[in-house]
C-alpha cells in the first residue's frame, strides 16, 4: 500500500501536553492546576439564550461570515472597550473558536518560506498552524528579565528580508504577561517600519489587572491595516465548549480568510451565535466580576509563592502564573513530573510552550480559593522536600 | 471603593480571615480590620450569619411567606405596624413592599400549626391589619444568592493548553 500520509503533517510534534495529560487522567486524587479555561460556568442569561434559539428552531446555517448582529455587536463591543473602530459588515466574522482565526489568518497571508515570528513561551498552536501553511516559524525567546514582554530589540534581532508576519499573543498564555500601550508603541514601530503584519492574539483581553486597560496593537497609528485581531467568547464569558471566536482586520485579508472559512467550515454553530449576541449586549458586569475574582487568585497565588520560596514575576493578565523552577535543580518536566508523584499536583512544564519554557512551569489559577489553598500546601510540602540546589 | 469590594467578598465568605482578605484585594491587613470596624460601627455590616440547609437537620423548621395589607397610620405611615411585627422573635423578615399588599412577613416556626397559630393569633388581630395571605415554603432551592442543592463537579479536562 501507498503511504496514506503527508509527511508535513507527520512531521509535525505532538502536543507536549498529552503525555502529561494521560497520566494525570488516571490519578483520580490529583489536583490539577493545569487547565486553560475558566472555572465559572457561562452566565445563565447567555446559556438560557442558546437554548431559546434551540426552542426557536434557530437550527440552520448562518450566513458564512456570521449572524449581522453578532458582527455588530463585536463591532460595538471593541469600540466601547478598546477603541477599534471595524466596519461589521466588512471588517469582522466569525469564526469557530479563536484557533480557527489563527490558523485562517496563516493560511491566508503565507507564502512557501514566508517566516513568521512567534514569541516564546506561547501558545501551542502558533508552531504547527504556521508550518500546516507553508510558512517558517521564526521563536522569539521571551525573557523573564522583561516580564516576558516582547522588547524592539528582541524583534529585531530577528527580522528577516524573509519575514512577513509577527504574532503577538498578549496577554499571554502562559507566562500571563501582557504588554503596556508603551511596550506596543515600540513594536509597531518595528512592524510599520519594516513592513510586517501582526496576528494579534487577544483572546485574553479581558483578563488584564494591570493599571491600564488592555490596549490592542490594532488601535495604534496605522496599525489596524497591518493587524489581524483575533478575540473570541471562550475566555472573557467562561464559553470554552460554545467554540466561538472573530477575527477584525483589513477587508483585504479578511475576504481571502472568509473564503477559506466558506469552504472548510461554513459557518460557525449557530445556536452558539445567537447566544453570544447575548453576552456582548448584557454580560459586562459578569465579566467584570471575573476578572475581579481572577485577580483575588493572582495576588494570592503571588504571596504564597513568596511564602514558600518559589520565584515568580508577577503577572498580570490571563489565568496563569509562570514560575521559576530553576533553583531546584530539575528540568521542568522533572519537577512536574515528581510533584505529579509525590504531591499529586499536576502543573504543566514550561517547555510544553516552546523550549524557552524550560525552568518554569505554568500553574493556573482558573480554580476555587479552596482549591488553590490545598493544591499550594502540597506544593509548599514537595519545595520542603526537594530544597534549592545552590 | 475598598469598602465595596471587602463587603463584596464578605458577602459569599464572612469567614475568610483578614489577612487572607488584605491579600486578595491588595492592600494592608490593617486597612481591612479598619474597614471593617468601622462598617461595624455604621451599621453597614450588621451581622455575620450562617447559611445552612436545616433540611438535612434533624430540627424540624417551617418557612411562611405571609403577605399583609395594612392601614397606614397618620404620622408614622407603616413603620409603627412594621415595629410591632419585627418584634416578634418567629418573624425573620419584614419588608415594605408595593403592589397589592404593603408588607411582606416571612416567619420561621417549627411547625405549620405554630406558624398558622401565629398568623390567626397574633397578626391578623393586629388592628391596623386588614387581611393577611399565608404561603407555605415547599422547598428551598436557592437562598441568599446560595444555590442549595449539590454542587456539580469539576468537569474540565484536567490539562488543557
Amino acid at each position: 500500500m501507498r503511504n496514506p500520509l503527508a509527511q508535513k503533517v507527520v512531521e509535525i510534534k505532538p502536543s507536549g501536553i498529552r503525555k502529561f495529560f494521560d497520566i494525570v487522567s488516571e490519578m483520580e486524587d490529583a489536583i490539577s492546576l493545569g487547565v486553560g479555561e475558566p472555572d465559572f460556568d457561562t452566565p445563565w442569561n447567555v446559556r438560557d439564550e442558546g437554548i431559546y434559539a434551540l426552542e426557536k428552531g434557530k437550527t440552520f446555517y448562518t450566513s458564512n461570515s456570521g449572524l449581522k448582529e453578532l458582527k455588530e455587536e463585536i463591532s460595538l463591543y471593541l469600540n466601547r472597550r478598546f477603541h477599534l473602530q471595524y466596519q461589521y459588515q466588512e471588517e469582522v466574522f466569525i469564526t469557530v473558536g479563536g484557533s480557527e482565526a489563527i490558523d485562517l489568518a496563516l493560511r491566508a497571508m503565507l507564502e512557501p518560506g514566508d517566516e513568521v515570528l512567534i514569541p516564546q513561551p506561547s501558545y501551542v498552536a502558533y508552531e504547527p498552524c504556521t508550518v500546516l501553511a507553508g510558512g517558517t516559524p521564526v521563536f522569539i525567546n521571551l525573557q523573564e528579565k522583561n516580564q516576558f514582554r516582547l522588547t524592539k530589540q528582541e524583534l529585531l534581532d530577528k527580522v528577516t528580508d524573509k519575514t512577513k508576519i509577527l504574532i503577538l499573543p498578549f496577554p499571554n498564555n502562559p507566562t500571563g504577561a501582557i504588554m503596556t500601550r508603551q511596550d506596543l508603541e515600540a513594536i509597531a514601530e518595528v512592524v510599520r517600519e519594516k513592513d510586517l503584519y501582526v496576528i494579534s492574539d487577544e483572546i485574553y483581553a479581558e483578563l488584564s489587572y494591570g493599571e491600564e486597560d488592555h490596549v490592542s496593537i490594532a488601535s495604534l497609528p496605522g496599525m489596524k491595516e497591518r493587524t489581524i485581531l483575533i478575540n473570541g467568547f471562550s475566555k472573557a464569558y467562561a464559553m470554552t465548549g460554545w467554540r466561538l471566536g472573530y477575527a477584525c482586520g483589513p477587508k483585504l485579508i479578511i475576504e481571502q480568510m472568509l473564503k477559506i472559512h466558506q469552504y472548510a467550515i461554513m459557518c460557525a454553530p449557530t445556536n452558539s451565535q445567537y447566544a453570544a449576541v447575548e453576552a456582548l449586549k448584557n454580560c459586562d458586569s459578569d465579566v467584570e466580576r471575573m476578572r475581579e475574582v481572577y485577580n483575588g487568585r493572582r495576588r494570592y497565588l503571588m504571596h504564597r509563592f513568596k511564602e514558600m520560596g518559589l520565584d515568580c514575576f508577577e503577572p498580570f493578565g490571563a489565568f496563569y502564573v509562570f514560575p521559576s523552577i530553576k533553583k531546584f535543580g530539575m528540568t521542568s518536566e522533572e519537577f512536574a513530573n515528581r510533584l505529579l508523584q509525590e504531591q499529586k499536583v499536576a502543573v504543566v512544564p514550561g517547555t510544553a510552550f516552546g523550549e524557552c519554557g524550560e525552568g518554569f512551569v505554568r500553574i493556573s489559577y482558573a480554580y476555587s480559593l479552596e482549591n488553590l489553598k490545598t493544591a499550594l500546601e502540597r506544593v509548599e510540602q514537595f519545595l520542603l522536600h526537594i530544597k534549592p540546589t545552590e | 471603593m475598598m469598602r465595596e469590594k471587602i463587603l463584596t467578598f464578605i458577602e459569599k465568605n464572612s469567614r475568610i480571615d483578614t489577612k487572607e482578605l488584605a491579600i486578595i484585594l491588595g492592600v494592608d491587613e490593617i486597612t481591612v480590620v479598619n474597614e471593617l470596624a468601622a462598617m461595624e460601627k455604621e451599621h453597614i455590616i450588621c451581622g455575620y450569619h450562617t447559611m445552612i440547609d436545616w433540611d438535612k437537620t434533624t430540627i424540624e423548621k417551617v418557612t411562611a411567606l405571609i403577605e399583609v395589607r395594612v392601614t397606614p397610620q397618620r404620622g408614622q405611615g407603616f413603620d409603627a405596624i412594621a415595629e410591632r411585627i419585627y418584634n416578634y422573635s418567629e418573624v425573620t423578615s419584614v419588608y415594605l413592599i408595593s403592589g397589592s399588599y404593603d408588607l411582606m412577613v416571612i416567619l420561621e416556626g417549627k411547625t405549620l400549626k405554630e406558624c398558622s397559630q401565629f398568623v390567626s393569633d397574633k397578626l391578623s388581630t393586629l388592628d391596623t391589619v386588614l387581611s393577611t395571605a399565608t404561603y407555605f415554603i415547599l422547598k428551598k432551592y436557592k437562598d441568599h444568592g446560595t444555590v442549595m442543592v449539590e454542587k456539580s463537579k469539576d468537569e474540565r479536562m484536567k490539562i488543557t493548553p
